[in-house]
């Protein structure tokens, strides 16, 4: 925003203050105020900058929080999970639970003038998103039976069985909606239209200047009436972490999206007027960090050891300390944000003495351990050093190895490695984004977010394929003993329930309402004027 | 004649040069653990062998080594410098788009630093000795010894957080449509910090290069003779000490505008200016082997040819060198 708007919006959210006695700034979501008013320009702050914007093909963090707002998929969640209406108007489950028929809106055009219609819909999710996307491809080979176009604004897919997690995946960065008259027939990933992304979303592609900035503006033909609300947006590129955190001071840009802004600087920047913070906006990802153990062989193959692990790590100091007090300890391997969560498990308390009598207890011949450094920013590294000092507290010998983000990958994903921190998303369902790390199918070399752990247990993979399928009443039991069976064999070491604040100016009005906050939020955002 | 003989025969050295480069840091970048694929696999949260697959096709990856090698060096030599398939977009485009605002904001620093550290030096040597000398050196040695982020982030602190006089980041004011006149001033004011911050250390080792030579040369004999002629003495430090301490910061000079093009990442990070030192640097971070050859490949070019040129400015500034016998 100019510094005119922002010194006019300074003053009127002052005038609002005194004259209702609310709280205004501060660490909580701003009250909405009044009618939405349609203009203004939002700047915000992305790192690290997108490989590329076409969504169906590259799923980067910073690629969903552009794209998200260019494409859609058939449904949008709120904060609690609970599908909404987006480009499915509405949509009816069987009473066996094997059939999802969805109704398609019928007034929507693709950015480039074409109408969207049920053959986008089948060629986006049989053919396209089939066979180039990583987590739509296990959920439609392994459970889908058919798709079928029974309208020309009707779709219906039918199951092998009931998988009651289906109706979490369309969201827009797990099924985006793929122009069929622009992919079908060609080299998807040579497409010379990946440049110039064409979705059905409120914001339409206008230019990236690379190194600097992607620019969208409002899509006058959008199926909302007066929607969005937002003339332009811009997705700034600034590399370091303090220049952005001085760009937000400077009101170069309004938002610093979850991610961009070093944890412990929220708290300063949350002082500031006309500030927000909310740590809400990523309910579907849950991002859930622990430190991942190559049980394979020595002192990690024992239980007992891992256990001891376990007892010794202060995760209290980890939450409140390294992360400035964001986050949530965490217990189990479902987020506590994730359905199916269980908070009748036992706990392993900070207790040095309790880890020292397990470790003894489990023969550690007082063999070094390799721990790898997450190479995502200077509060991973100080993570590992506290997290040292722990193990070192109760005899264990540990070494710090650090390497970038593509030697991490390489090692993890080969599974040349000891120990190493690691956050994964859940996805809204253990049977989406839970199961993948604990099942003995997914031992395969390459992919940092498998079973790089190597753990097997015939139990756990039987718990999770059934409860992936089994009818909804039955699905809490299954997870609740699959839990206690994990909570118990300790593959990995949970930590924290992850939260990534994002820090944006107070008068941009339902700005974060959605389960996945900023990749979805121009359709609704406001600016106050 | 002589001179055009040299230059020619500097430049086809210069191109073996070049091709020896491209060949080693072809090998070198593949030494660092990860390639393209897994990078994008971490960097989306999720990924199954497939998608690595089909990624590592995509990218050529999976073609024996010395293939790679041979295509590769054969392409440049008709300046196709590659694909860069996690980008989409060939290689020689990404640096012609980045390229001149890392020539803008490294040439705007070196014409500062040459200027100002040659105007800071002359002055000092002339006031050897007095508080003004002292400041200038101790000035000088600050700026030497300071890590070039911290000077960028204070003056970031300083001149856009509480004086509000400079923009922080970017190449200019997003959003605000200028054009023309307007927006080469909105570019200059984006300029200003990021070239000041570039250029302060070389501002300091010419400043006192420059101060330690004419110091040297104000005690030669021909200076004496030129006093005791009664030339002007202003006319003296001109035209006899000023001319002749100068070789040596023409070096440095040279040494810096060698760095034209790679020299400037830290800068370039920190002020989020879209140039190629930061396209290099996330190229390596992301291991895109393409673009990194790329940048290697015209870094490379870049010093070859500008030590070549000054060589050539020594012969006019200094007659007494031969080049090219």
């Amino acid at each position: 925003m100019s510094e005119k708007i922002l010194a006019r919006a300074v003053a009127t959210t002052a005038i609002a203050f005194l004259m209702t006695v609310g709280a205004v700034g501060s660490v909580h979501h701003a009250q909405a105020q009044g009618e939405p008013t349609r203009g203004g320009t939002v700047q915000l702050a992305v790192t690290p900058e997108p490989p590329g914007l076409m969504l169906g093909l590259m799923q980067n963090g910073p690629t969903q929080m552009i794209a998200g707002n260019i494409y859609e998929s058939l449904l949008r969640y709120d904060t609690d999970l609970t599908p909404q209406p987006s480009l499915a108007e509405s949509w009816e489950i069987s009473d066996d639970e094997l059939t999802y028929t969805f109704k398609l809106r019928e007034n929507v055009k693709w950015h480039d003038g074409e109408d969207f219609t049920a053959d986008d819909v089948m060629f986006s999710l049989d053919v396209f998103l089939r066979e180039v996307h990583p987590r739509w491809r296990p959920t439609v080979n392994a459970q889908v039976a058919s798709i079928e176009k029974t309208g020309d604004y009707e779709i219906q897919i039918t199951l092998n069985e009931p998988f009651e997690p289906l109706l979490l995946s369309f969201e827009v960065g797990t099924t985006p909606m793929i122009p069929r008259h622009i992919y079908e027939g060609t080299d998807y990933r040579a497409n010379p239209m990946n440049a110039t992304p064409i979705g059905t979303g409120p914001m339409k592609f206008v230019e990236w200047s690379r190194g600097s900035y992607v620019h969208l503006q409002r899509f006058e033909d959008y199926y909302l009436d007066n929607q969005p609300y937002i003339d332009e947006v811009y997705y700034r590129f600034i590399p370091d972490a303090a220049s952005r955190a001085v760009a937000y001071e400077t009101g170069t840009v309004d938002v610093l999206t979850g991610g961009s802004v070093e944890i412990f600087d929220v708290p300063r920047l949350a002082a500031l007027p006309n500030t927000c913070v909310t740590t809400d906006g990523w309910e579907i990802f849950s991002p859930h960090a622990w430190v991942a153990l190559n049980v394979r062989e020595g002192a990690l193959a024992e239980k007992s050891f891992r256990q001891g692990l376990m007892h010794a790590i202060d995760r209290e100091f980890a939450r409140d300390v390294v992360w400035s007090g964001y986050g949530t300890i965490a217990n189990s391997p479902i987020s506590s944000r994730t359905r199916f969560h269980s908070e009748d498990l036992p706990e392993y308390a900070y207790d040095p003495d309790r880890a020292r009598e397990l470790i003894a207890e489990s023969g550690y011949d007082g063999e070094t351990l390799e721990f790898l450094v997450l190479p995502y920013g200077e509060t991973w590294t100080r993570w590992a050093e506290a997290t040292r000092q722990n193990l070192e507290d109760v005899g264990v010998s540990v070494n710090l190895v650090t390497t970038d983000v593509a030697g991490w990958s390489e090692r993890v994903g080969n599974f040349n490695f000891q120990m190493t921190h690691n956050f994964l998303y859940q996805y809204g369902d253990p049977a989406l984004g839970v199961s993948r790390s604990y099942v003995s199918t997914n031992i395969v070399e390459g992919n940092p977010f498998s079973n790089v752990m190597g753990y097997a247990n015939e139990e756990v993979d039987r718990l999770f394929a059934e409860a992936a399928n089994a009818p909804a009443e039955e699905r809490p039991a299954l997870y609740q003993e699959v839990q206690e069976i994990l909570v118990d064999e300790l593959p990995v070491l949970w930590m924290v329930e992850m939260d990534f604040p994002t820090v944006y100016r107070c008068d941009l009005q339902d700005f974060i309402t959605t389960a996945i906050g900023v990749n979805d939020a121009f359709r609704d955002a406001w600016l106050q004027q | 004649m002589h001179l055009l003989r040299f230059i020619g025969g500097r430049l086809i050295k210069g191109v073996i040069v070049l091709i020896a480069i491209a060949t080693l840091n072809f090998f070198l970048i593949r030494a660092a653990p990860g390639d393209p694929a897994s990078v994008m696999a971490g960097e989306a949260g999720a990924a199954d062998a497939e998608f690595l697959r089909q990624l590592r096709e995509q990218f050529g990856l999976d073609r024996p080594l010395y293939e790679q090698l041979w295509i590769y060096l054969t392409d440049i030599l008709t300046l196709d410098l590659g694909f860069s398939y996690r980008q989409g977009r060939p290689v020689i485009e990404l640096i012609a788009d980045r390229l001149p605002a890392t020539l803008l904001l490294t040439g705007a620093a070196f014409v500062f630093s040459l200027v100002l550290g040659v105007i800071l030096g002359v002055l000092a040597a002339r006031r050897a000795g007095k508080w003004s000398d002292s400041a200038i050196t101790t000035g000088a040695l600050f700026f030497y010894a300071m890590p070039l982020f911290w000077i960028a982030l204070m003056s970031q602190i300083i001149f856009s957080l509480w004086l509000g006089w400079l923009p922080n980041v970017g190449f200019e004011t997003i959003g605000a449509g200028y054009t023309g006149l307007r927006r080469a001033l909105d570019i200059g004011t984006h300029l200003i910090l990021p070239a000041t911050t570039l250029g302060l250390f070389f501002t300091a080792l010419y400043a006192r290069m420059m101060r330690a030579a004419m110091l040297e040369i104000s005690g030669a004999d021909f200076v004496k003779t030129a006093r005791a002629k009664g030339v002007h003495e202003g006319r003296i430090v001109r035209r006899h000490i000023a001319r002749n301490a100068i070789l040596p910061v023409v070096t440095l000079a040279g040494l810096q505008a060698g760095q034209i093009v790679g020299g400037a990442v830290l800068t370039e990070t920190v002020f989020g200016w879209p140039g190629i030192g930061r396209l290099m640097f996330e190229a390596l971070a992301q291991r895109d082997y393409q673009v990194l050859l790329g940048v290697f490949f015209v870094s490379s070019a870049m010093v070859v040819l500008f030590n070549l040129i000054t060589d050539v400015v020594y012969r006019v500034a200094d007659p007494r060198i031969e080049v090219g016998r």
